[in-house]
């Protein structure tokens, strides 16, 4: 007789495989066509727009460059990071909190890979969800504006820990609002050691010379940088 | 949700057994957290045939590895990467990403 009682059988299989999988995918084709992808996270607010639209505005004339950048709503970003020239396109994901790797490859469909070196994506804003979702990317930037406090980085460890390098923000206000240098490095050195951080200010340019080496910089040659 | 569709897939697989749990194995660091996960569980298994059962989660603590004890150890706080025998910091992550379906409970 057949037993009713549950039994157990052995799966094993992780829940984001699908996503996994298709950044995989999305990762082989951007290196076959020699495109370095960057993704940006952070929380709303932070600045990932602005430091987009000059990174693209510097990028410009020296490498072909181009992003996508996730919103819940509205193609406010995407029309203003378009008068750098870059050509942008817009994912909204409705009420989403964050990009998958389908999404971005839906957003690159007619775009031709080989004729990029640089990709930018701009992650939703959003400190917690992003972390659990591979895009494809080489590197992943988490921005922290100097406004949002020294101690972001102990609050959300795990996007700190899943990105590659640290970008402070807004530094030009780091005197207006006291911000204390040395105990943002040290927190996000104690979540995710070894880490390179930048300070940047996409309003007044500053800090921008010294992370557009990594930003243009061939997957491989990223590696040395960061290195380096 | 893909953790629904996965046990109804096995349980169709195996001809259309209940699927009466899911075991699940959440890493710290996996980015998810435990009381979202159940409480989307529910409703994501409304109208399937996995309409009832449980999600059982088995929470993976944070374990890195120093390279100079050559040791792996636990985490003691997420706020510090750092071993847990000499201190010294230390961002090699050896578990605690987990977000992966292990077994299921079925007739």
């Amino acid at each position: 007789m057949m037993s009713t009682q549950p039994r157990l059988v052995e799966v094993r299989q992780n829940v984001l495989k699908q996503n996994d999988l298709l950044a995989r995918e999305l990762r082989r084709r951007f290196r076959e066509a020699g495109v370095s992808v960057i993704s940006l996270v952070s929380s709303p607010g932070s600045g990932k727009t602005a430091f987009l639209e000059k990174a693209l505005t510097l990028l410009a004339p020296e490498a072909r460059v181009a992003a996508l950048v996730g919103d819940l709503a509205t193609e406010n970003d995407a029309a203003r990071l378009a008068r750098s020239g870059a050509p942008v396109r817009q994912i909204t994901t409705g009420t989403i909190c964050h990009l998958d790797a389908q999404m971005v490859e839906h957003a690159l469909a007619g775009w031709s890979l080989e004729e990029l070196d640089v990709l930018f994506i701009e992650n939703v804003g959003n400190l917690v969800c992003p972390s659990s979702y591979d895009l494809g990317e080489d590197l992943r930037l988490v921005l922290l504006s100097v406004t949002e406090g020294e101690d972001k980085p102990l609050k959300y460890p795990t996007i700190f820990n899943t990105a590659d390098v640290a970008v402070i923000t807004k530094i030009d206000l780091a005197g207006a609002v006291e911000f204390d240098h040395a105990t943002a490095h040290r927190n996000i050195q104690s979540v995710r050691p070894g880490m390179r951080v930048f300070e940047v200010s996409a309003k007044t340019g500053a800090g921008m010379d010294e992370l557009l080496p990594l930003l243009s910089a061939r997957p491989a040659e990223s590696e040395k940088v960061l290195a380096g | 949700m893909s953790m629904v569709e996965m046990a109804e897939e096995e349980s169709t697989r195996r001809g259309g057994v209940k699927v009466f749990a899911i075991h699940l194995k959440l890493g710290q660091l996996s980015g998810v957290v435990k009381d979202a996960l159940l409480f989307s569980y529910e409703v994501a298994c409304q109208g399937t045939a996995l309409e009832g059962s449980q999600l059982i989660i088995e929470e993976v603590p944070v374990a890195v590895y120093c390279p100079n004890c050559r040791a792996e150890s636990l985490l003691a706080s997420l706020q510090r990467f750092c071993c847990g025998t000499c201190g010294a910091l230390t961002s090699e992550v050896v578990r605690g990403k987990e977000l992966e379906v292990v077994a299921l409970e079925i007739q």
